[in-house]
């Protein structure tokens, strides 16, 4: 795939790297559909369509410690699609924030790995979601405090295509561009599904590329599901000054897993024992 | 006697807090002229951001700030900011108990003019219901500012009710505000009235005009709804017999509520609710609509009658 919106000289791209990543990311796909086919229930769907975005932010972009997951200078995540939680402990857990085997408890009494992220029980884990919507002005607050601070951290936010039907993300939207808080960085998931069916047909969004660009924000469209891609997006989007950046991540829902891919019913559905084997047979 | 709004003695507390504690923000939705926000804006612009005419927003970006080592103090009418964005009080701030202040004003139905659709009768009852908040309905210009820097030392979310109206001072300048500690007003055997709020003013009158026909009244400021004193309200039930509640707030889930739960279970004693009764307001002037729904000291000295009579016929 020919590499879009590549600055020259600002990142130099490197091959074993983005291998290396792509490895990573399958690798988070593989504990995706063993925590939720362990679990017998949870949100493969969105989990396995962000997988490489978030694999890029925690194993390249972000400035993180996890001996010291409180550290006041460390970038955020933030999962405003809170659902996507297994693609978000796959990554901590993978990262060194707290055991891989820990994994497993998904979802079971007395777990950190709750259903949806909850920062008081697992660390590394920036702020509670699930309620969509509400992500992204969170984001907003740590930026400002950022600012107040004289920090030089950065908050990424991942939100989903379905969730930005909730009037909220557009308060929030507006107030970014309206504090021109370049130190935030969204990503939409565009992977066009929700529970009810696609997006378009229960309430569209489009033309997203454009509410986002209307809304004072720098806007960048990629594959979301292209390494180089995503790191080239991320770079570009450091440089902007004075605006928020949103990239629209083009995704497939269920990415990885053939019989997921593009299934609205495995939005909110785990994985039974055999389609388990079938998944990571196809992720080996 | 003097009168100060709630709200008025908040923004001055704001100021003073401002000072002395850099980490002190504050957010607001388009009404810091009458939240009084408006006095920490003007000293502290760069800690002061006006969200605009979003509630959910505002509630949300205060997480965030406090999530990042802030403490956000987040104002706007009390319709709105408990209302409006409950759910996202509830998600984002009290269950990771966040360190979010929510000081709302225009509480009850003292709003007056503007009518039923922005009188708060609800709130108290909403915010009480969250596990991790503390809920403070301050009595008067002292114990609003005491609130005030008691919610900056409490870590985790409150909530802190304010009114419209100039309300009568009733402490003295050496009162001790202990959070979650009830403060007996007035000592009497024959009934208990716990109020909260701008009903401890009133409270105290209808206490004077039983006094009269000698009926010895306590009266117990509950300036704390959450966690509620329930030391003070089982000490009311044993040693008076009866309580009488007055709020301004639905009769539904408030302070009558609260009181009524604890007595039911601990120290069984009639419990009569004085508040708003399960009706929406209407527009007119703060003293009619006390008037209208029973919130004036004569009112409240009936109830209070009413109650200490069927003691008797026990």
């Amino acid at each position: 795939m020919p590499v879009k919106f590549f600055v020259q000289g600002v990142f130099k791209m490197d091959g074993e790297k983005i291998k290396r990543l792509e490895e990573k990311a399958r690798e988070i796909r593989r504990h995706i559909i063993r925590m939720t086919g362990a679990a017998g229930s949870g949100h493969p769907g969105g989990s396995l369509s962000s997988a490489d975005i978030v694999t890029a932010l925690y194993f390249e972009v972000m400035r993180i410690d996890p001996k010291n997951p409180r550290w006041p200078g460390r970038d955020r995540f933030v999962l405003s699609k809170g659902h996507a939680a297994p693609l978000l402990y796959a990554a901590l857990a993978e990262r060194g924030f707290f055991p891989v085997e820990d994994l497993l408890t998904l979802r079971r009494l007395g777990s950190p790995l709750q259903g949806h992220p909850d920062m008081k029980k697992l660390p590394g884990v920036e702020m509670s979601t699930g309620s969509l919507g509400q992500g992204l002005a969170c984001a907003n607050g740590m930026a400002l405090a950022a600012r107040l601070d004289g920090r030089d951290y950065r908050v990424y936010v991942l939100l989903g295509d379905g969730e930005i039907q909730e009037g909220m993300v557009w308060e929030a939207a507006m107030a970014a561009a309206h504090y021109r808080l370049d130190n935030v960085t969204a990503f939409l998931d565009h992977n066009g599904l929700q529970i009810d069916g696609p997006v378009a047909r229960v309430m569209s969004v489009e033309p997203v590329a454009e509410k986002w660009r209307a809304f004072g924000w720098d806007v960048q469209v990629i594959d979301g599901h292209n390494m180089e891609e995503i790191l080239q997006s991320v770079e570009k989007a450091r440089a902007v000054r004075g605006k928020p950046q949103m990239i629209v991540a083009e995704t497939v829902k269920g990415k990885g897993v053939s019989f997921m891919e593009n299934m609205v019913e495995w939005h909110g559905v785990a994985p039974k024992p055999d389609e388990v084997e079938r998944a990571l047979a196809e992720l080996a | 006697m003097k009168k100060i709004a709630t709200r008025d003695a908040y923004g001055e507390a704001l100021v003073e807090l401002g000072r002395e504690n850099p980490d002190v923000v504050v957010l607001d939705a388009d009404l810091a002229k009458s939240t009084k926000t408006i006095g920490f804006a003007k000293y502290f612009p760069e800690r002061f951001f006006d969200m605009g005419i979003a509630e959910q927003n505002m509630i949300g970006t205060a997480a965030g700030l406090a999530a990042a080592g802030k403490i956000p103090f987040c104002s706007t009418f009390a319709i709105f900011a408990t209302g409006r964005a409950f759910e996202i009080i509830r998600n984002s701030v009290a269950y990771s108990r966040l360190n979010v202040k929510i000081a709302a004003s225009h509480a009850g139905i003292t709003v007056g003019e503007d009518g039923g659709s922005h009188q708060s009768v609800e709130d108290i009852a909403l915010m009480r219901s969250l596990p991790n908040m503390t809920v403070f309905v301050p009595a008067d210009a002292v114990e609003t500012r005491a609130a005030v820097r008691a919610a900056v030392q409490i870590q985790g979310p409150v909530y802190i009710r304010l009114g419209r109206p100039g309300v009568p001072v009733l402490h003295g300048d050496d009162f001790h505000f202990e959070p979650g500690r009830a403060v007996t007003m007035r000592e009497g055997n024959d009934a208990t009235i716990i109020a909260t709020g701008i009903m401890v003013a009133t409270a105290l009158e209808a206490a004077g005009l039983l006094e009269q026909e000698g009926i010895r009244v306590r009266v117990v400021n509950m300036h704390t709804i959450k966690p509620l004193d329930e030391e003070a309200v089982i000490a009311a039930a044993r040693e008076t017999g009866v309580i009488v509640t007055a709020e301004e707030h639905s009769v539904i889930g408030g302070l009558g509520g609260a009181v009524a739960e604890t007595v039911c279970a601990r120290h069984p004693v009639p419990v009569y609710r004085v508040g708003v009764p399960d009706v929406f307001g209407e527009s007119g002037k703060p003293g009619e609509l006390l008037e209208k729904y029973g919130l004036t000291a004569a009112h409240l000295a009936a109830r209070v009658r009413e109650a200490v009579k069927r003691k008797g016929n026990k």
